[in-house]
């Protein structure tokens, strides 16, 4: 008798078919690549004050569109998607086969993973173009920004997967996660500068990986005069690594724990 | 080694609704088997519970000689042996036939050929066609598609002709019969009496979490020595008489008549009518 193929062949099948499938549902392409560019232009045109010299709002607020991105791409995306497979009866039918929920999770990760790639290359194409974006020259920061989306893709995708047990019904999810997302990007200093916020929100949020990833990005794209600015007063980019990485451990331990294939 | 499904005094309650009451059952291998019942009876419950998706409260429970509750890396190799067509299941629809099932099959051992599958189902023409434009019974056949393509040895079919047109569920039931000449076990539940006797080698009748009868098709609840009932034109008009012995009467009557009997008709109990009586006969 064959073997079995194993878990990580299948979830390397599993993420080219969740990648073509995400490519056949053009509304949501769009939407996943098209919205951090339009909210680019629109906080790019109303704050066309600098921060500091030679710091845009526009350069500001690309980290934190960035960091967002991971959050929507991941844990945003899958919570809601999760859910609806959960609902058709999809995830049931994958129960049902010899394939393991790990192939199911390595499919999710890489498709999230491409599709943050996809975008933060578009995303970066249009703040050079049109908004006046500096990327780092620095090597070092390049490093910073490579790690960050390999590990906070990941952190995002285990929450995703994770939080998936949360909303109820396919249909009422997109309810239950958007404004767990929306609050945390408002706390998070996505929108506004960080050090602005009140200081409650600022403890919030360093509670949970947004505020890191959006920091972490920060580091990569300003000026390190302005780490200065930060509450901590550096990047604290160790302290980064750490929070993420946690993330993604209980990310993974819950996914593993809590996943359910079916609906009761 | 004969028996594929084996179960001992099965018992599941959800809170304190009883659903499944100790059933026994032993299904042989190569055999198909047809579990009727209406709804709520505990057919899906004990069928999800021999598929692994629901846990029991009590009994013993054997399937490809394993129990199906455990899990871990055992489970793996289990499953890939046994194919499931659950009631209902969907996906997005955004792959094509061609792609969904030959993505399945990578997921087995010992997958059948997908084009092959693809054309025993009649997608062939469909192959190139987004899941989502599928008519209802041909995402039925496509359902069916991905229960086989893993080559199983135990396939379960839940209610696998819901939404067909009689010619498809023609159809079906000879790829049914092409898997048993190649030795595939099937349990098969179906609200459809004369699916169950096409296909079935023998049934089980369950009702309110307990199995009535287990029999042959034609033995079911005493369906071979039940009365018989024989109509003709008398003289008086249309008349009808239920015996057991058809056959003198038919003589006697075609005696009086000396040759033809006028539109004679002699009916026996279909497995539907006795299968009615059995659950509504429960039912007081």
């Amino acid at each position: 008798m064959s073997k079995i193929p194993s878990a990580l062949t299948l979830g390397l099948y599993r993420g080219g078919l969740e990648i073509k499938q995400f490519m056949r549902q053009r509304e949501s392409v769009v939407f996943t690549l098209a919205f951090p560019i339009i909210l680019l232009a629109i906080f790019g045109s109303v704050f066309t004050t600098e921060l500091t010299n030679g710091v845009t709002f526009s350069q500001y607020f690309v980290a934190g569109m960035i960091a967002s991105g991971l959050v929507n791409t991941g844990f945003q995306q899958l919570a809601i998607i999760i859910p609806m497979e959960r609902e058709y009866g999809a995830l049931k039918r994958l129960r049902g086969t010899p394939m393991p929920a790990s192939s199911y999770f390595i499919g999710k990760s890489i498709l999230v993973f491409v599709s943050m790639l996809v975008q933060v290359a578009l995303l970066l194409g249009a703040g050079v173009i049109f908004f006046g974006v500096n990327l780092p020259t620095d090597p070092a920061k390049w490093f910073t920004f490579t790690w960050l989306i390999i590990l906070g893709s990941a952190a995002s995708t285990a929450l995703g997967i994770a939080f998936s047990v949360v909303p109820k019904s396919g249909r009422g999810a997109s309810a239950v996660v958007s404004p767990v997302v929306i609050i945390l990007q408002f706390f998070s200093g996505v929108f506004f500068v960080f050090t602005d916020l009140p200081g409650w929100m600022q403890q919030v949020a360093a509670i949970f990986p947004l505020k890191w990833m959006t920091q972490g990005m920060r580091s990569v794209f300003l000026p390190d005069s302005f780490a200065a600015r930060e509450v901590a007063g550096t990047w604290e980019t160790g302290r980064t690594f750490i929070f993420i990485s946690l993330w993604l451990v209980a990310g993974i331990i819950l996914s593993l724990r809590t996943f359910k294939w079916d609906r009761e | 080694m004969s028996s594929v499904i084996k179960v001992r005094g099965l018992h599941k309650s959800y809170g304190s609704l009883v659903a499944v009451d100790s059933i026994d059952l032993t299904i042989a291998r190569g055999e198909i088997f047809s579990l009727l019942g209406p709804n709520g009876a505990g057919k899906t419950t004990t069928v999800e519970i021999l598929e692994g998706f629901r846990r029991r409260d009590g009994g013993d429970v054997s399937v490809l000689g394993r129990d199906p509750a455990e899990d871990g890396k055992a489970g793996r190799r289990w499953r890939d042996q046994i194919g499931i067509v659950l009631q209902s299941s969907q996906d997005a629809g955004d792959l094509s036939v061609g792609e969904t099932i030959r993505h399945f099959a990578k997921y087995y051992s010992n997958p059948r050929d997908p084009e092959e599958v693809i054309e025993s189902v009649g997608l062939t023409e469909k192959v190139g066609a987004l899941v989502r434009t599928l008519s209802g019974g041909q995402r039925r056949r496509l359902d069916v598609a991905l229960g086989i393509i893993g080559s199983p040895e135990l396939l379960f079919l839940d209610e696998p002709t819901t939404g067909f047109d009689p010619e498809a569920r023609r159809a079906f039931w000879s790829l049914i019969e092409s898997l048993r000449a190649d030795g595939t076990t099937i349990l098969l539940t179906t609200h459809y009496l004369d699916e169950a006797e096409a296909l079935a080698d023998r049934v089980g009748v369950i009702h309110r979490g307990s199995i009535l009868e287990v029999a042959t098709p034609a033995l079911l609840g005493g369906r071979a020595t039940s009365l018989a009932s024989v109509s003709w034109r008398g003289p008086s008009g249309l008349e009808i008489e239920r015996t057991g012995n058809p056959t003198s009467l038919v003589k006697r009557l075609s005696e009086s008549f000396e040759g033809e009997i006028p539109e004679l008709t002699i009916k026996r109990a279909s497995l539907e009518d006795i299968y009615l009586e059995m659950i509504g006969g429960s039912d007081e």
